[in-house]
């Protein structure tokens, strides 16, 4: 079997963006919100959707957008996987139905209490109508995300995987997003 | 030359029973696990698949003795009863744990949306067992599987995708077998969301039909053992053929319009799978009973040529069990290939798509060899798996 090359890497992590080794952004803000928002100005990302994301879509956009650009990506797979799921959103949901005197379940947050959703988000802004997964371990497991991705490569279902770990949860969060290829 | 990878067990809890023969006779008597239930307080009730909580912990009484109960506690390092959910678990994978060894090469795949999500309710900060990990652990301390589980979770797909995960896993090399569990259960959490998208029909649902309003939520487990060795003793085997999971790229809560994301899952399992189109002898489809995912079906299924093969939704039996629907329905198309009838897809009498589809009306007899089961969901996900009868 051939092996895999990883080509780029982008973390997110302390309000710092890293790609290859240099420093992208960063920013003394702490909080999560506030550091999306300065990191998605000081790029121009100019993707207007960008702000009706919950975080941790957010993390997941920002992390990919920095690898993916605007290339073609139309034989890109997308294999990610965290820890805490979409409980971020889950919470803030669930405190939006917890009282009968103060009951507003809305659909645009229900729809990100889910975690693939983010991968979705990527998918759209690329328009990659590619291969999908999204898994939740117990920690960051780097050789399963890859024997994954390179069962997808091997049996040619795409030519290239962008893997990432995209944890957070309230203010802690953690992205750790590569693209593999053979 | 590839390693061929099948499934030779399975087992399923529902409504309609808490195993797969139970749930077969049910089906063949067209009977829906749907019915009106108060789920949230002071709201009317919701038409939803709801397994009985005095059935289900008699059941479980019944096959875990105060021994096992107690050791699961200790294993899992909590005082805690167990969970609906997790009782639901253990009940499916039960029966296949006694007739299939695990060893330190045997995976543990869950499938889950949800999980114990229902922990959630007038919490501040987050119970243990909400993390889907967590929750894998537990069951899988308590059956004493030595590697670390996998959960998959992306939305309704997530069914289907964990027996793709489970070939792909095995055939890459790391693991000689798996078991694989999938399963969700009813919560104010999920019938008020889907509410909220006014997604939930005002009657038993009705897939593909001209008068759908949309779904019933369902819950259920499933179990499947996926292995690449096969032994004289197995009492059937379904080949794992091909699969994909290719995102619609188009919005994160509508289906397609297009239905480009099935179209292209279904022509990637079949090409993985190497057989035409023609072959296949029936579609186990989603069929969720909404109008715009039934219409992005039927357009995929046109696109693809494979509209005059027999078709059915099982979410007029089941409702829509989320991350359980995938394996459930599985397994249910499995038992038909097996005993020879097509299922009818329930409560459809009208065409209600602008194209056709070859929709099944009525038990029927049939030879059924290649299996074609397809699930779609939020985030525009889709799957596609091909299932051969050994």
């Amino acid at each position: 079997m051939k092996t895999m090359k990883k080509t780029d890497i982008c973390t997110i992590e302390n309000s710092k963006i890293v790609l290859n080794n240099d420093i992208i952004f960063e920013t003394p803000t702490e909080n999560f919100s506030d550091f999306a928002k300065e990191a998605y100005k000081s790029l121009a990302l100019n993707y207007p959707k960008f702000h009706k994301m919950d975080n941790l879509s957010k993390l997941a956009f920002l992390a990919s957008e920095m690898i993916l650009k605007d290339e073609d990506h139309s034989r890109m797979a997308l294999v990610f996987a965290n820890r805490s799921s979409s409980l971020d959103t889950d919470l803030k949901y669930q405190e939006s139905i917890n009282s009968k005197e103060n009951y507003f379940p809305s659909p645009a947050v229900f729809v990100y209490t889910l975690p693939n959703i983010c991968v979705g988000e990527i998918s759209i802004k690329h328009k990659m109508q590619t291969e999908n997964a999204f898994f939740v371990l117990d920690e960051f497991d780097e050789n399963f995300l890859n024997d994954y991705a390179t069962q997808i490569l091997h049996l040619g279902k795409a030519d290239k995987v962008l893997c990432g770990w995209v944890e957070l949860y309230q203010e802690s969060y953690q992205a750790f997003v590569y693209l593999l290829t053979l | 030359m590839r390693k061929e990878i099948y499934i030779t067990d399975y087992n399923c809890v529902t409504p309609l029973g808490f195993d797969v023969s139970s749930n077969w006779n049910a089906l063949l008597e067209g009977k829906s696990g749907v019915a009106l239930h108060k789920i949230i307080e002071n709201q009317e009730p919701f038409y939803a698949s709801m397994i009985d909580s005095e059935k289900l912990n008699e059941e479980f009484n019944r096959f875990f003795d105060s021994a096992q109960k107690s050791e699961i506690r200790h294993l899992a390092n909590d005082s805690t009863e167990f969970t609906r959910l997790e009782k639901m678990f253990l009940l499916s994978l039960k029966p296949l744990v006694e007739k299939h060894q695990i060893s330190d090469e045997t995976a543990f795949i869950l499938s889950s949306t949800k999980g114990n999500i229902s922990l959630l309710k007038n919490q501040k900060t987050l119970p243990e067992g909400v993390f889907l990990p967590r929750l894998a652990q537990k069951i899988a301390d308590f059956f004493g599987f030595k590697t670390k589980p996998i959960v998959v979770s992306n939305a309704c797909v997530s069914g289907v995708m964990a027996i793709a995960v489970a070939k792909n896993m095995i055939r890459a090399g790391k693991y000689k077998d798996a078991f694989v569990i999938a399963g969700d259960e009813i919560s104010e959490f999920v019938i008020s969301g889907f509410n909220s998208f006014q997604a939930i029909g005002t009657e038993i649902c009705k897939p593909y039909d001209k008068n759908r309003d949309g779904i019933n939520i369902g819950e259920a487990t499933a179990a499947a053992y996926i292995t690449s060795e096969l032994n004289k003793n197995e009492k059937f085997s379904f080949k794992v053929l091909g699969d994909s999971a290719i995102n619609d790229a188009n919005h994160i809560s509508g289906p397609s319009r297009t239905g480009d994301g099935l179209f292209a899952s279904i022509k990637n399992a079949m090409t993985e799978a190497n057989i035409p189109t023609e072959k296949i002898d029936f579609i186990s489809a989603h069929g969720t009973a909404t109008i715009y995912n039934d219409e992005m079906e039927a357009i995929a299924f046109n696109r693809i040529e494979l509209q005059n093969v027999p078709l059915n939704s099982m979410k007029g039996y089941y409702g829509h069990c989320l991350g359980a629907s995938g394996l459930l329905e599985s397994i249910i198309s499995m038992e038909s290939a097996l005993k020879n009838i097509l299922i009818p897809s329930k409560n459809f009498e009208q065409t209600g798509t602008s194209q056709p589809l070859n929709i099944i009306k009525e038990n029927q007899p049939a030879e059924i060899k290649y299996i074609l089961k397809t699930a779609s969901g939020f985030g525009g996900c889709n799957a596609a798996i091909v299932l051969e009868k050994c």
